[in-house]
């Protein structure tokens, strides 16, 4: 019976004691160690979900450099396809060209070089019908009686006559 | 390393069930100490007084070591060694007549166990009772009520465990502070488990997210209250030992406080089903309100049982362990070597019952708090709109 009987000091003591518990540790303990605890953890949630995001756009960030440089390639290779057509066109124009100046000029020279000779010819043609007229008018001044004289005075004026 | 640390809890609580169970081999040690003393004679009163039943005549009394044990006293019988009984004398506080009586229990050391005009009943079915000298010694006293607020053994044990509490946990608050943002260190890795236990799975899942905050206090005292003297009801020394948890007035006190709670923060939902029960037909309410009587016997039952389940449970775990201890002495008074022999059997049976009480310890201290934590959230439950 003593057992099952609560007594009253024990009931005085222990509402005491628990409400103490119950007011100081609610005060002094629960409340810092819950608000502790709830801190801790959003802190880890959000921390958690900062690196989730910075996954996301790190993944995000790599493709569109991926993109950008395979842009940048492709922007390379149609450049340097470009150029090298330009090249090749202005390699064959070059070429074209500097043909034509070739045969231009070669063309010009033969004509210089013709009209070159034509008038040396004429020059010659000149000086031999000045020179046949010269030796004539000499001969015509001598007379003409002995003709082994006349033949050794033209040796003699052919020496004299130079084709200067 | 973060493998290494997540196990740092476990392995403390098993170091702590190691000590725990150091601590009951030293139990069974100290009780056989106790009890081998109630064979040689003694002479002095205060000896008597303090060990009757160490008459030589008489025999060892296992129902009266036992109850002894279960049950309150005046002062606390810490250890006997050789003949030398260590007692610490508790105050007596007695409220009679409108004035007050304080002084310490062992005045009551002498030939008529009286002082002051009180006597401390050594005997009888009134043990360590104290009576008005004079007055009927059967409870029914004549004259003004005398009011007991002595500071008892389990007193006493209360306001140790409630002073070890407040440090505890004060300084758990303290790590917190200082560890702020960082992980815990120490007791405070070892207790946070629990109170994440009781915040997550007790009180979140009882009583919803929206309402458990302003329960939370009550909850948590309550758990590691019921728990820490569960605990160190199961040490045999000095500051352990009391049963604290197996005391009826002590559970009544947080039954009452359960009730308490649930009666003030009963929302108008609550009340309204508890008169007019939904889903019953019309004539358990009507003209004879059967429904709304057992509702109502059921606010009262609810913590009634709280009390009595933890009281129980306790008590008989003690009861249990003492009732092995004394199964020696029984069999060790027809002979010694059949005591010797049934020693070895009761020990391991005390080592079995000692684990399972600590199983218990925690299983009770969370069956009441999830209780509690369950009436908080009938009684707070907001109406589902059909």
């Amino acid at each position: 019976m003593e057992l099952i009987t609560p007594g009253l000091g024990l009931i005085f003591w222990m509402t005491l004691a628990f409400l103490f518990l119950v007011f100081v540790l609610g005060k002094y303990a629960w409340k810092p160690i819950l608000q502790m605890l709830r801190e801790r953890e959003t802190s880890i949630h959000e921390a958690l979900n900062s690196a989730n995001q910075a996954r996301e756009e790190m993944k995000q960030l790599k493709f569109s450099n991926e993109q950008l440089l395979q842009e940048a390639k492709n922007e390379r290779d149609a450049i340097l396809n470009e150029a090298r057509k330009i090249r090749d066109r202005l390699f064959e124009e070059a070429r074209i060209k500097a043909g034509e100046e070739a045969s231009r000029i070669v063309e010009g020279a033969k004509a210089s070089i013709h009209n070159e000779k034509m008038a040396a010819m004429t020059e010659l043609k000149n000086q031999i019908a000045e020179s046949s007229l010269t030796l004539a008018k000499f001969i015509l001044q001598r007379e003409l009686s002995d003709p082994q004289k006349q033949e050794e005075y033209v040796q003699e004026l052919l020496k004299e006559v130079k084709f200067n | 390393m973060t493998a290494y640390k997540s196990h740092l809890p476990v392995r403390r609580f098993l170091v702590f069930c190691l000590v725990i169970l150091a601590l009951f081999s030293g139990r069974m040690f100290a009780s056989v100490q106790d009890h081998t003393m109630l064979v040689p004679a003694n002479d002095s009163v205060s000896e008597k007084f303090q060990k009757p039943e160490s008459n030589p005549g008489e025999k060892f009394n296992a129902g009266k070591m036992i109850m002894e044990h279960v049950l309150d006293n005046h002062e606390w019988h810490v250890a006997t060694i050789g003949n030398l009984h260590l007692t610490i004398p508790l105050p007596v506080i007695l409220l009679y007549d409108g004035k007050l009586y304080v002084f310490l229990s062992s005045r009551f050391h002498n030939e008529t166990h009286s002082y002051q005009g009180f006597k401390l009943d050594p005997e009888g079915p009134h043990k360590d009772k104290i009576f008005r000298e004079g007055a009927n010694e059967h409870l029914a006293a004549a004259g003004p009520a005398l009011y007991d607020f002595s500071i008892t053994k389990i007193v006493f044990a209360i306001l140790l465990n409630t002073f070890f509490l407040f440090l505890i946990f004060t300084s758990v608050a303290r790590a917190y502070t200082r560890n702020r943002g960082k992980a815990p260190s120490g007791m405070q890795s070892f207790l946070e488990p629990l109170i994440i236990f009781v915040r997550d799975d007790i009180a979140k899942s009882s009583i919803g997210e929206k309402k458990y905050e302003k329960f939370m206090p009550f909850l948590l005292t309550i758990f590691f209250f019921i728990i820490f003297n569960n605990l160190l009801g199961l040490v045999p020394f000095f500051p352990g030992g009391a049963n604290v948890t197996g005391n009826i007035a002590v559970t009544l006190v947080m039954a009452v406080f359960t009730f308490i709670i649930t009666t003030i923060s009963g929302n108008k939902h609550y009340w309204v089903d508890i008169v007019n029960t939904p889903g019953v037909p019309w004539w358990l309410k009507f003209p004879v309100p059967l429904m709304p009587i057992v509702e109502i016997i059921g606010i009262i039952t609810k913590p009634f049982v709280l009390m009595i389940r933890l009281f129980a449970n306790i008590t008989a775990g003690h009861i249990i362990v003492l009732g092995f201890v004394s199964l020696i002495f029984i069999f060790g008074a027809i002979s010694a070597a059949l005591g010797l022999g049934v020693s070895v059997v009761s020990v391991a049976f005390m080592i079995f019952m000692d684990l399972l009480e600590l199983l218990v310890a925690f299983i009770q201290a969370y069956v009441f708090t999830l209780l509690s934590a369950l009436y908080f959230g009938l009684a707070t439950i907001e109406p589902e709109h059909h």
